[in-house]
């Protein structure tokens, strides 16, 4: 099967800002991809020329096999797209706002409701979107992309703005997004975000495409090593070099860090010196694979 | 184009509107006070205030007024009998008189302030043709020649007549500018505009649900002033006062062009509301919103034929209150859709989707 979404030398200038250079990717059909990047790697720019909002300069975009750009209204009617922020009609509760969209799609009330009730705003119907909280509104804002039932979802940002909280309980809504063989195309900055959520992550900065795989590969294809914790008192530095399959150990305030690439036998040795209270075990995560890949730390 | 989606998009912006009170409030309600302030309180206009009159010891010319003169005399002066001169003198020179009256022997002198321009004015005038008839009389002369002065319009007709047309034209292109001009910017500051984008909603459906709401909410308030200023202020309409409906509507077209062009041209909400401001206050004073263009200088007069809100008002004037017929409104109704669609037009090309 096609893919869904297909890239390729994709170029955006914008003045003498090259902020997409040479873009090539494909998201295939029912697959969770997430673009990673930090502020101004070009996620959004590649998001919106994909979604038909933007000229691309040089380079050639297919989705669901054709062209986004001229305004494509054929297209308009498959996909679902969320903007960074929450564009809503003025002052309209959350029940006139998605049957707003829905009669915008050719949808009927049921459906709009139904959604509604899908994002767990049910109870919040007949609030004015003033005056629902940023969790709920990002919420309503998603369920609005999604009363055509469309067969690919942009997400742009989605929990840009939200506390931990909210972001938890958006991000229970989103896993599910993709089960029913829909496409769902989410650009982030949080790489715990798209360890949660996504099957494969474009790791992008400065407008290139830096790596592509799915989040488990990626740190894997590292190779770093895992930093085990333990607590300072329960072993001393030097009796930690000396384990078995410790690279190198550093003291880190009132822990004793202890750096290893084979790390079953220092925790079985631990475990046998009783020095596992308070051990904490870190494996390397998608900051480590940036830092790899660009040599600077990541910065959201 | 769809009828639906024109529909749930119209719908979607009445509710809006009708849900924000700083909108209301501006619509209807302020332009409703400048009517009563307008069309009310300053409406005792049409009778004439009597002046002032301290009158010092015997004045021959008004204790010996014939009857049927001095009827006339009291409809004019308030006399005040006086001996002290000095006290009498110091109330003209305050404001509180309009004149004071005296005789020493033939002469008749009148002690006026220029302070006060008109209201000596008025006691001068008055005084000397009273001074002219009693020489006619005591020379035994008939007058050959009498004279009447007679308003053109109905005796009845009220400030409210010129007042209400005036500030409904000013009310309308306030709130067809504004509705247009904020709309479009915050709807692009908010991203809905993107995501009607994102939509399959035609760009025009968007433009006709707009006009669609700015006709409904123009004509609402021409009836609602309509009908404040007949039950309240006395207005009293012409035959022909339906003709403002036409009128109304072209003036709403013409005005939501300006708006979005302000919208364009802005980039923010503050922006949009300035630049709208900016051009339709002084269109107003201009067009004869708040004052009779008859009154004004020539130079303002010369300027209004430039400005669409002039064609409005006057247009709203010869139907509701002058008496002509549909012929009236054809030029002024002519002249605001070239605007409209000049405007227009250049608007169009200067919209932008983005914030960016």
């Amino acid at each position: 099967m096609a893919p869904v979404i297909e890239v390729r030398d994709l170029v955006k200038t914008y003045d003498d800002l090259r902020a997409v250079d040479g873009l090539t990717f494909s998201v295939e059909a029912g697959e969770f991809f997430g673009i990673l990047g930090p502020n101004g790697a070009g996620k959004t720019t590649t998001l919106e020329i994909v979604e038909g909002l933007r000229q691309p300069d040089g380079g050639e975009v297919r989705l669901l096999g054709e062209a986004p750009w001229p305004r494509n209204l054929d297209l308009c009617r498959r996909i679902g797209v969320q903007l960074q922020s929450t564009a809503f009609f003025d002052k309209l509760t959350a029940r006139e706002q998605i049957r707003t969209f829905a009669e915008l799609f050719g949808a009927d009330g049921a459906r709009a409701d139904a959604v509604l009730d899908q994002v767990g705003l049910g109870d919040k119907a007949d609030t004015r979107t003033e005056d629902l909280s940023g969790g709920q509104k990002q919420r309503l804002s998603i369920a609005c992309t999604l009363v055509n039932d469309p067969e690919v979802v942009f997400l742009d940002e989605p929990s840009g703005a939200l506390d931990p909280q909210a972001r938890r309980n958006l991000w229970d809504l989103l896993e599910g997004l993709n089960d029913s063989g829909r496409t769902v195309v989410l650009t982030t900055h949080s790489m715990e975000e798209a360890e949660a959520l996504c099957d494969r992550v474009a790791v992008v900065d400065r407008g290139r495409l830096l790596a592509l795989d799915s989040p488990t590969n990626l740190v894997r294809a590292l190779d770093a090593p895992v930093r085990i914790a333990v607590v300072a008192g329960a072993l001393d530095a030097a009796a930690a070099e000396r384990l078995a399959g410790v690279d190198t150990v550093e003291v880190d305030g009132d822990s004793i860090v202890l750096i290893t690439r084979d790390p079953a036998p220092v925790l079985t040795e631990l475990a046998r010196r009783e020095a596992l209270d308070g051990l904490q075990v870190r494996g390397a995560t998608l900051e480590d694979v940036f830092l790899d890949l660009t040599g600077r730390a990541y910065r959201a | 184009m769809s009828g639906t989606t024109v529909r749930s998009l119209a719908r979607a912006m009445f509710k809006g509107f009708v849900r924000d009170r700083m909108a209301l409030f501006f619509t209807i309600l302020f332009p409703l006070v400048f009517l009563f302030l307008f069309g009310g309180i300053f409406a005792g206009g049409d009778e004439t205030p009597r002046s002032d009159l301290e009158v010092i010891g015997q004045v021959s010319l008004v204790d010996d007024l014939p009857p049927d003169a001095r009827q006339v005399f009291d409809d004019l002066f308030v006399v005040h009998r006086t001996t002290d001169r000095e006290a009498a003198l110091a109330k003209v020179r305050d404001g509180d008189a309009d004149g004071v009256l005296e005789q020493e022997g033939d002469r008749i002198v009148l002690h006026f302030s220029q302070a006060d321009t008109v209201g000596a004015a008025t006691v001068q005038g008055t005084l000397s043709s009273f001074v002219d008839e009693a020489n006619l009389a005591s020379a035994g002369v008939e007058p050959r020649y009498t004279f009447e002065a007679e308003q053109v319009e109905d005796e009845s007709l009220a400030r409210i007549q010129y007042v209400a047309p005036g500030l409904i034209g000013w009310a309308v292109a306030t709130s067809a500018t504004f509705g247009a001009a904020l709309t479009l910017v915050t709807w692009r500051q908010s991203e809905l505009l993107r995501r009607l984008r994102l939509a399959p909603v035609a760009g025009s459906s968007i433009v006709v649900a707009r006009v669609v709401v700015a006709l409904v909410i123009a004509l609402s308030q021409l009836a609602i002033f309509l009908v404040s200023s007949v039950l309240f202020l006395g207005l009293r309409l012409d035959a022909s006062w339906w003709l403002s409906i036409p009128l109304v509507a072209a003036g709403t077209l013409t005005f939501m062009a300006i708006g979005l062009f302000c919208g364009a041209v802005a980039r923010t909400n503050e922006g949009a509301t300035g630049l709208a401001n900016l051009v339709v206050l002084p269109m107003a004073f201009l067009s004869g919103s708040f004052f009779p263009l008859d009154l004004a200088p020539d130079w303002i007069v010369a300027v209004s034929y430039l400005l669409p809100l002039r064609y409005l008002n006057e247009g709203m004037l010869d139907v509701m209150v002058r008496g002509l017929g549909p012929g009236a409104v054809v030029v002024p109704i002519l002249v605001m859709l070239g605007f409209a669609l000049v405007v227009g037009g250049l608007s169009s090309r200067l919209i932008r989707w983005d914030k960016a």
